[in-house]
């Protein structure tokens, strides 16, 4: 017999929201977690607040339905993290997909810094990511994603990421990626990962981009920095591992200033 | 419909521009990633599921009926890379001129007002299978197919290999091809009932990356 509370998963959505404080500060009038899903507030830094998120129990396994959902006001500043890497793993229901969808809203004014640590996709595990970030046309926004592809040595889990960012009501960034096991052909081949195991995206989103676009310029072999169709900066990249991914985001970073 | 006219679309001697691009092969040849037909053809693999199916569902919408505007824009979030996007854009540009002296329309008369400067090719090319008297399936088609025979024909030429190894790699793409072009064709179908967002968004990091690289290259023998 099979225990359906188990092969349905686990349902949980984390909600994060951050508003002006009228002393030129930033509270957080909502910040709740749960099941695994465990956000907390760390000491912030000067106008800015805080957020660790906690993965409390570990996962996502196969089955569960993960969320995350932040909300910037109109002038607050929220800076949100991650306390370690996610790692996507099988479930106990053979074949059951996990999702874990990340929404992001920033009113005009407001700033988020979204940078999570990697999201490892495990043997055998099976993950469908999307993360929407909706921005108000003065709204700004640093955003990072990384994947990593099997713990060291490991064959990595079926994983599919979306990433889109709409600013104004208009998307000026949607992409796919699908690897492992079972995705579409071609995607460890010379087009699109070419063996990497790391691959990630920073997106950055200033309203001064619209008058003074950032230049593209490559930043050694497996990375780029280009303006995207809008007010907005994507740095591409992929490398051999996580700590590798890491330093040419970081460096993309530091080139946009 | 006439299968003739699809015949006339899809030939590679037409006068479209095609075969100044090679799909992002000729920055892959470069950094030793395609030696030979076994790595042709897991790139023109890659290349179909990602970039063909985003321009398969584009140009089948387009073919549908779908705002080109919209669908422009949406191929614009889709293509992160301004060499790629510069890319589509001036082939869309060639399209669209030979297009509307084969099949004259007013709806592409409207689209060469409408973007001066070039729309995405496959937004253009499923406007033109639509003057053409086809269908959305045949539009997904002409895209999906491009998507590969572009890069393998330029590998003829950058390492001199076999045509007909090249023509196997396509022969064996073929029921993937199929398999895409169902799926352009369906999301396309629900693009046009649900709007632009649900198209297809399959990226591949590499050809983003490399097309940067390859448009700073002070000699290329392929535009992209």
């Amino acid at each position: 017999m099979t225990d359906t509370a188990t092969t349905a998963g686990v349902r949980a959505t984390a909600r994060i929201g951050a508003r002006g404080d009228g002393r030129g500060g930033t509270c957080l009038p909502v910040l709740r977690g749960e099941g695994p899903l465990a956000p907390r507030r760390t000491r912030g830094s000067g106008d800015e607040a805080h957020v660790l998120l906690v993965g409390a129990m570990g996962g996502p396994l196969g089955g569960d339905r993960f969320a995350v959902e932040a909300h910037v006001a109109e002038g607050a500043r929220l800076r949100v993290g991650s306390a370690a890497a996610t790692i996507a793993l099988p479930g106990q229901a053979k074949g059951a997909a996990a999702r874990y969808d990340v929404r992001l809203t920033v009113a005009d004014g407001g700033e988020l810094h979204w940078l999570p640590e990697q999201l490892i996709s495990a043997r055998g595990s099976d993950l469908y990511v999307t993360t929407r970030a909706e921005l108000a046309p003065a709204a700004r926004l640093v955003l990072r994603e990384e994947q990593v592809l099997g713990r060291v040595g490991e064959e990595p889990g079926r994983l599919t990421s979306r990433l889109a960012v709409r600013i104004a009501g208009r998307t000026v960034l949607d992409q796919e990626l699908s690897c492992g096991p079972g995705a579409p052909g071609g995607w460890d081949g010379p087009a699109v990962l070419g063996g990497h195991r790391a691959v990630g995206q920073l997106v950055l989103v200033r309203p001064e981009f619209a008058k003074a676009p950032v230049v593209a310029r490559v930043l050694g072999e497996g990375a780029a920095v280009v303006p995207l169709a809008g007010p907005a900066a994507l740095v591409t990249a992929v490398a051999p591992d996580a700590r590798l991914l890491r330093a040419l985001l970081d460096r993309g970073l530091a080139e946009l200033g | 419909m006439s299968r003739a006219a699809l015949l006339v679309l899809a030939d590679g001697r037409f006068p479209a521009g095609g075969h100044a691009h090679s799909g992002g092969a000729e920055a892959a040849v470069r950094a030793g990633r395609i030696t030979g037909a076994a790595e042709l053809e897991d790139f023109c693999r890659g290349r179909l599921h990602t970039a063909g199916l985003v321009a398969a569902s584009v140009a089948a919408a387009a073919a549908l009926g779908c705002e080109p505007a919209g669908l422009d824009a949406a191929a614009d979030a889709r293509t992160p890379s301004p060499a790629l996007r510069l890319a589509a854009r001036r082939l869309g540009r060639q399209l669209v001129r030979a297009a509307r002296a084969t099949w004259p329309s007013p709806g592409l008369d409207a689209l060469a007002r409408d973007f001066p400067k070039g729309a995405h090719q496959p937004v253009v090319l499923g406007l033109t299978a639509r003057a053409a008297g086809l269908g959305p399936e045949d539009a997904a088609y002409c895209a999906a197919y491009e998507s590969v025979s572009g890069p393998a024909t330029a590998v003829v030429r950058l390492l001199g290999l076999d045509p007909f190894e090249a023509a196997g790699v396509l022969a064996r793409l073929a029921p993937e091809v199929d398999e895409v072009v169902g799926r352009a064709v369906a999301a396309a179908r629900d693009a046009a009932v649900e709007g632009v967002d649900v198209l297809p968004a399959a990226s591949a990091p590499l050809l983003e990356v490399c097309a940067e690289a390859h448009a700073a290259w002070s000699v290329r023998l392929f535009a992209s």
